[in-house]
């Protein structure tokens, strides 16, 4: 797994312009409803971005519009130069709801975005296997997801993520319905992950400490029309104990600031 | 392929005991349908005892009745003669319908130009088309599948639409980010997200179809197990004629059993032993 690492990245020494997903001038209304306008970001390469927000400021939407799931009404998304028209195999998304098949196993659900790239079966079932491992779920393979916790079907989803192999990984709260202990754990795995697999994260949450506490880059979006306000860099060194993290001083002074900066919107 | 049987049926050992201890008795439910059936059994012997009409044999005598039907050979020929037009117009009409329902579930032209037929077929007392389809089509095979596929067909139509309009539009667009085409989405997240309603249709049009059948029987020419049922009725030998009508709806429920069997199977292997 190191040796995979190793050979995707050809050493690059975080240039600030290295973005491999840009969005430009992203403008989205439903209806009446304006969600975003004029929204222009970059994401950069091998980082774990976070877009938070306030419940409504349109952070499923721009996550969406970036997977290509939802057309924007203006405004462009580029992966490494190249426009969004639709999904594609570069990206991979981590449903809010899980997004399992009841009917299939915890290995088929994980396995299930090469079977739609039809790869033979004993190939995609190897690369699933890994990857059910790496994500904890190890010997649950032939459950289904009815038999899991909502925190081992979250780690399916991702699993399911991780296996079709793409640089850009985009998360819409995975961690939403799973209880406090177990979003502890899976924010650790994460970060783990992160660094062994050397993908882009873009990862949405309405968590303050939980963005602080994995990102890279903090961008903060204000509500009704959803704009970018600020964007953070918390810079805090994950390689020790997690649980020093929670009481570091800078990881406690940057929580402050952000949820200063948010309050406004939150009355 | 084996190792994988195998290791499935260890997943469902491991979540079943809990279950078991919990339920006791419950776990042995083939036990509980047989004493459903001795009990059925029972009350229509005394029913036939008391009696509640002259009309209306023992069980007992209907079981002999029906033994004496499948050793003269009546029986069984009946339901050779029966069983062409019913398998026809079932098959037919399953594949058909699941079709018909899933173009109107996918295709908003299709909902609103096919569904409301199907709806007034539904509600529509159809069996009084009968007649009418044997002054098209005469008193053929081809008048007996039209039969009962006008039965069968409108139920598992509605159903399969409903089961596809009401999809789970989350899983649709996980398909759609993994990069799914049109045609993986249908068959890998519709029709199984579909499937337990769609079986759900199937069932009601299999038993549908079974009604559109010995109608045909009654109604357009005395063959098959219709005639075996009017003519035991003509000599009043209401045992012979109790003993047939038992005997399909015995069959009629095989089948429902059948489909109910292939559904868990093959479809949602997930509901085993739930
Ligand atoms: N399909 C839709 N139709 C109409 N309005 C929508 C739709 N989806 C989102 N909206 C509106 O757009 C705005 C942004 O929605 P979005 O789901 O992107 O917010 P969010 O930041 O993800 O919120 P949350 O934290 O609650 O998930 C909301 O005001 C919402 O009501
Ligand atoms: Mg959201």
């Amino acid at each position: 797994m190191g040796a995979t690492a190793l050979r995707n990245k050809p050493a690059p020494v975080s240039a600030p312009n290295d973005a491999i997903v840009e969005v430009r001038g992203i403008c989205k209304t439903y209806g009446n409803v304006e969600a975003l306008r004029g929204v222009d970001l970059d994401f950069p390469r091998g980082k774990l971005t976070s877009l938070l927000g306030p419940s409504g400021c349109g952070k499923t939407t721009l996550l969406k519009i970036i997977a290509g799931l939802i057309e924007a009404d203006a405004g462009t998304v580029t992966i490494d130069g190249k426009p969004v028209k639709g999904p594609g195999p570069e990206r991979a998304f981590v449903f809010q709801d899980f997004a399992l098949m009841p009917w299939a196993t915890v290995l088929r659900n994980v396995a299930f975005g090469l079977e739609l790239r039809r790869r033979a079966r004993a190939e995609r079932e190897e690369i699933a296997r890994r990857y059910i491992a790496q994500v904890g779920l190890a010997g649950f393979e032939d459950k289904y997801p009815h038999e899991l916790s909502g925190g081992m079907r979250q780690r399916v989803g991702l699993a399911r993520a991780l296996s079709v192999d793409a640089e850009v990984l985009l998360l819409d709260e995975p961690f939403s319905a799973v209880d406090e202990q177990n979003r502890r754990k899976f924010q650790e795995d994460l970060i783990r992950l992160r660094t062994q697999e050397n993908k882009t994260f873009i990862f949405v949450t309405h968590s303050i400490e939980e963005a602080v506490y994995i990102s890279d880059r903090i961008v903060l979006l204000s509500p009704r029309p959803g704009r970018v306000s600020r964007i953070i860099e918390p810079e805090i060194d994950r390689s020790g104990d997690p649980d020093r993290i929670h009481r570091d001083k800078h990881y406690l002074d940057t929580v402050e600031e952000i949820w200063q900066g948010l309050k406004q919107y939150v009355e | 392929m084996a190792t994988n049987i195998r290791l499935e049926g260890e997943a469902g050992g491991l979540a079943l005991p809990l279950r078991r201890d919990a339920v006791g008795w419950q776990d042995r439910p083939i036990l509980l349908r047989l004493i459903s059936i001795a009990l059925f059994a029972a009350i229509w012997e005394i029913a036939g005892l008391i009696p509640v009409s002259f009309a209306f044999p023992t069980f007992s005598d209907t079981l002999v009745a029906f033994f004496g039907l499948l050793a003269d050979g009546s029986l069984p020929s009946a339901y050779l003669s029966t069983l062409q037009p019913l398998v026809v117009g079932v098959v037919l009409s399953a594949f058909l319908g699941v079709g018909i329902g899933t173009i109107c579930g996918l295709s908003r032209t299709g909902e609103w130009l096919i569904v409301p037929v199907f709806i007034v077929l539904q509600s529509a007392p159809v069996a009084a088309f009968i007649p009418l389809v044997t002054f098209v089509y005469g008193i053929g095979m081809t008048a007996k599948v039209l039969a009962v596929m006008i039965l069968a067909l409108p139920v598992i139509v509605l159903n399969t639409y409903k089961a596809v309009r009401n999809v789970n539009g989350s899983l649709l667009s996980m398909c759609r980010s993994f990069l799914g085409t049109r045609w993986q989405s249908i068959s890998k997240i519709i029709l199984p997200d579909a499937s337990p309603v769609i079986f759900a249709g199937l069932r009601l049009g299999v038993a549908a179809g079974f009604v559109g059948v010995v109608l045909a029987e009654l109604l357009i020419t005395p063959t098959g197990i219709g005639d075996v049922i009017t003519f035991h009725r003509s000599r009043a030998d209401y045992a012979e004629m109790y003993a047939t009508i038992a005997s399909i709806i015995a069959l009629s429920t095989l089948t429902l059993v059948f489909l109910q069997w292939v559904e868990v199977r093959v479809f949602r292997p997930e509901k085993r032993g739930r």
